[in-house]
C-alpha cells in the first residue's frame, strides 16, 4: 500500500492497519528531516493550507503550522475568536470564502463532533480534523502510537491504559481506535461518571481502581480533566479526583513495572500527574510533542498527493 | 512483450567497477576530504561496490552516506500514488567537503537535479561531482552530465535500462528492454 485509503483524515475509525504503517513510515522520514540542520522540503511549495480554529489550541495549532511549513506549503490561519463567525456566518460559507482564495486543504478545530466529517462532504479540498469536539482528534492518536512505537519498538501485544476523562475526551476514543487496529489491549480508568455507559461496546477494559490499572498496563495516558466540557459536577472537587486518580513519583515507583506515561497535553500539574512524573525518564510527554510535527507531516504529505491538478 | 539485451556482462560489470574507482582515485588522492554519497534507492547498489573496491586499493575507510531525494522531486502528485521514501543517513558533515554524487542510471536528470537540491540541506560543499553507472544520453531533460560514466548508450525514451546486482539481483549485469509492438 502506498496511499491512504481515504480522502481526508476525519477519525481514526475511517483508517486501515495499513494505511496506520504508512503514516508511520513516512512519519519517520520526517522525523529525520526535521532533525537536519535545514529542517525544510519542498514537496508542498504549490498547496496553499488554512488552518481553521473554532476552539482554543497552542500545541495543536503550533504543530500542525510547523508542519506545513516544513513541507514550503503556504498557511494561512484563521481562529473563530478573531473572525465574522462571530457575525453569525455558518461553518460552510466561512469555508467556502476561504475556498474562494483557492486554498487546497483545510485543518479544522471545532467543538461541534461531526463538522470535520459535515465539511468534507461539502466543500472542494482535503479536510483534515484537529479536533471535533468530543468526537475524534486522530492526529493525537496517531503521534501517541507514533511515541509508544518508538519507545517500545511495537504496539501490538502491548497494554495501554487511558485515564481521566473518557466522556469528554475526543483523543481517549480516537487511541482506542488506533491502538485496537495496531492489536493493543486497551483498558480505560476513572471515575463512574466520566466513563461512557456504552464504553463496553468498543471492546475496551474497564477499571476504576488507579493503582489495578497501573498494574495491569505497560503504558499509561493521562488526560486531562476538560472543565470547560463539564456543565454539571462530574466528582466532588479537583482535589478528591487528583487523590484517587491522579499520577505520583510514590505510586510510578511502587508499580511492578516501569511503565511508560503519556500525557497528550496541556497538563494541570498537581491534578492528574505530579510535576516529578511528568519531568521524569519513564515520560515521553515532550517527545509526543516532538513526534507530532513529523506524524503532521506525514499525514499532510500523504493526503496532499490525492490532489490532482 | 519486450525485447531484452545484455548491454554490459558479470566480467565487463567487474572491469567497469575498477575503472570508476581509479578515476576516482586519480582525482580525489587518498580521499581525506571527499565524500561519496549514494542517491537511494538503487545509487547505493552502486556505492556499497565501489567503497568495498576502493577501500582495498586505498588501503582506509572512505567515508560515505545515503541521500534519498524524495521529497526534493519534481513530481510530487504528478504520479498515481505518493512517491514513499527510504533512508537518508549522512552522519558527517559536508560543508566545504568535495562530494560525489553516485547513482545507477542517469536518464532525464531530474533525480540528480533533486539530490543538489537535498543534499545543500545539509550544508554547502566545496565542489559537487557525479558518478553513473549507465549514461542514457541524450535521453536529459535537464543539463546535468556526469563526471564519471560508466558505460554510455544510447537509448530510445520508451526503452528501459536496469542494473543488476549480484547482491540483489543474483547477477551483475546491465540490461536494456525494449517494448515489442503487437501487429
Amino acid at each position: 500500500m502506498n496511499t491512504l485509503s481515504t480522502e481526508h483524515l476525519i477519525g481514526i475509525r475511517d483508517l486501515t492497519a495499513e494505511d496506520l504503517e504508512l503514516i508511520f513510515k513516512t512519519a519517520d522520514a520526517f522525523k529525520d528531516v526535521i532533525n537536519r540542520p535545514i529542517k525544510k522540503v519542498p514537496s508542498l511549495r504549490d498547496i496553499t493550507i488554512a488552518n481553521l480554529f473554532f476552539e482554543n489550541s497552542t500545541r495543536t495549532r503550533l504543530s500542525f503550522e510547523l508542519a506545513e511549513k516544513r513541507l514550503s506549503a503556504d498557511v494561512v490561519n484563521f481562529s473563530a475568536a478573531s473572525s465574522s463567525v462571530k457575525k453569525g456566518e455558518t461553518l460552510v460559507d466561512t469555508v467556502n470564502n476561504i475556498l474562494s482564495m483557492k486554498v487546497d486543504m483545510v485543518v479544522m478545530r471545532h467543538p461541534n463532533p461531526g463538522a470535520a466529517k459535515f465539511l468534507s462532504e461539502r466543500i472542494d479540498a482535503k479536510v483534515v480534523n484537529a479536533g471535533d469536539g468530543t468526537h475524534e482528534h486522530p492526529t493525537q492518536a496517531l503521534l501517541d502510537s507514533y511515541s509508544i512505537r518508538e519507545r517500545l519498538g511495537e504496539v501490538k501485544g502491548k497494554k495501554v491504559v487511558i485515564v481521566g476523562d473518557i466522556l469528554h475526551s475526543r483523543v481517549a476514543l480516537s487511541n482506542i481506535y488506533a491502538l485496537q487496529k495496531q492489536g493493543a489491549e486497551v483498558m480505560v480508568c476513572g471515575p463512574t461518571t466520566l466513563i461512557p455507559k456504552y464504553i463496553n461496546s468498543l471492546g475496551v477494559k474497564v477499571e476504576h481502581d488507579l493503582r489495578k490499572a497501573l498494574e495491569w498496563c505497560d503504558v499509561a495516558n493521562m488526560l486531562r480533566i476538560q472543565l470547560e466540557r463539564q456543565d454539571i459536577k462530574y466528582f466532588p472537587s479537583l482535589r478528591e479526583y487528583s487523590m484517587q486518580y491522579g499520577l505520583t513519583k510514590e505510586i510510578l515507583d511502587s508499580l511492578p513495572n516501569k511503565i511508560v506515561v503519556m500525557h497528550p497535553g496541556p497538563i494541570n500539574r498537581g491534578v492528574e500527574i505530579t510535576s516529578d512524573v511528568a519531568d521524569s525518564d519513564q515520560s515521553i510527554i515532550l517527545d509526543q510533542v516532538e513526534n507530532g510535527v513529523a506524524v503532521r507531516m506525514a499525514v499532510i504529505y500523504l493526503l496532499a498527493s490525492k490532489i490532482k491538478r | 512483450m519486450k525485447e531484452q539485451q545484455v548491454i554490459i556482462d558479470s566480467t565487463h560489470f567487474e572491469l567497469t567497477i575498477n575503472r570508476l574507482c581509479y578515476q576516482l582515485i586519480e582525482n580525489h588522492g587518498n580521499f581525506e576530504n571527499t565524500v561519496l554519497i549514494g542517491l537511494q534507492p538503487r545509487g547505493i547498489n552502486v556505492l556499497t561496490r565501489l567503497k568495498i573496491t576502493l577501500e582495498k586499493i586505498v588501503g582506509h575507510e572512505i567515508t560515505c552516506g545515503n541521500l534519498d531525494v524524495t521529497f526534493f522531486r519534481d513530481d510530487f502528485r504528478r504520479r498515481e500514488t505518493p512517491l514513499i521514501p527510504s533512508a537518508t543517513n549522512i552522519d558527517f558533515v559536508i560543508e566545504n567537503k568535495n562530494v560525489v554524487i553516485v547513482d545507477d542510471v542517469l536518464h532525464t536528470g531530474r533525480t540528480i537535479r533533486s539530490g543538489l537540491d537535498a543534499l545543500l540541506a545539509f550544508g554547502r560543499p566545496a565542489k559537487v561531482e557525479l558518478l553513473v553507472f549507465i549514461d542514457r544520453r541524450f535521453q536529459r531533460h535537464l543539463p546535468i552530465q556526469p563526471d564519471y560514466v560508466g558505460q554510455r548508450v544510447d537509448t530510445l525514451s520508451k526503452e528501459r535500462v536496469t542494473v543488476e546486482w549480484k547482491e540483489v539481483d543474483g547477477v551483475d549485469q546491465v540490461v536494456l528492454f525494449t517494448p515489442v509492438e503487437n501487429e
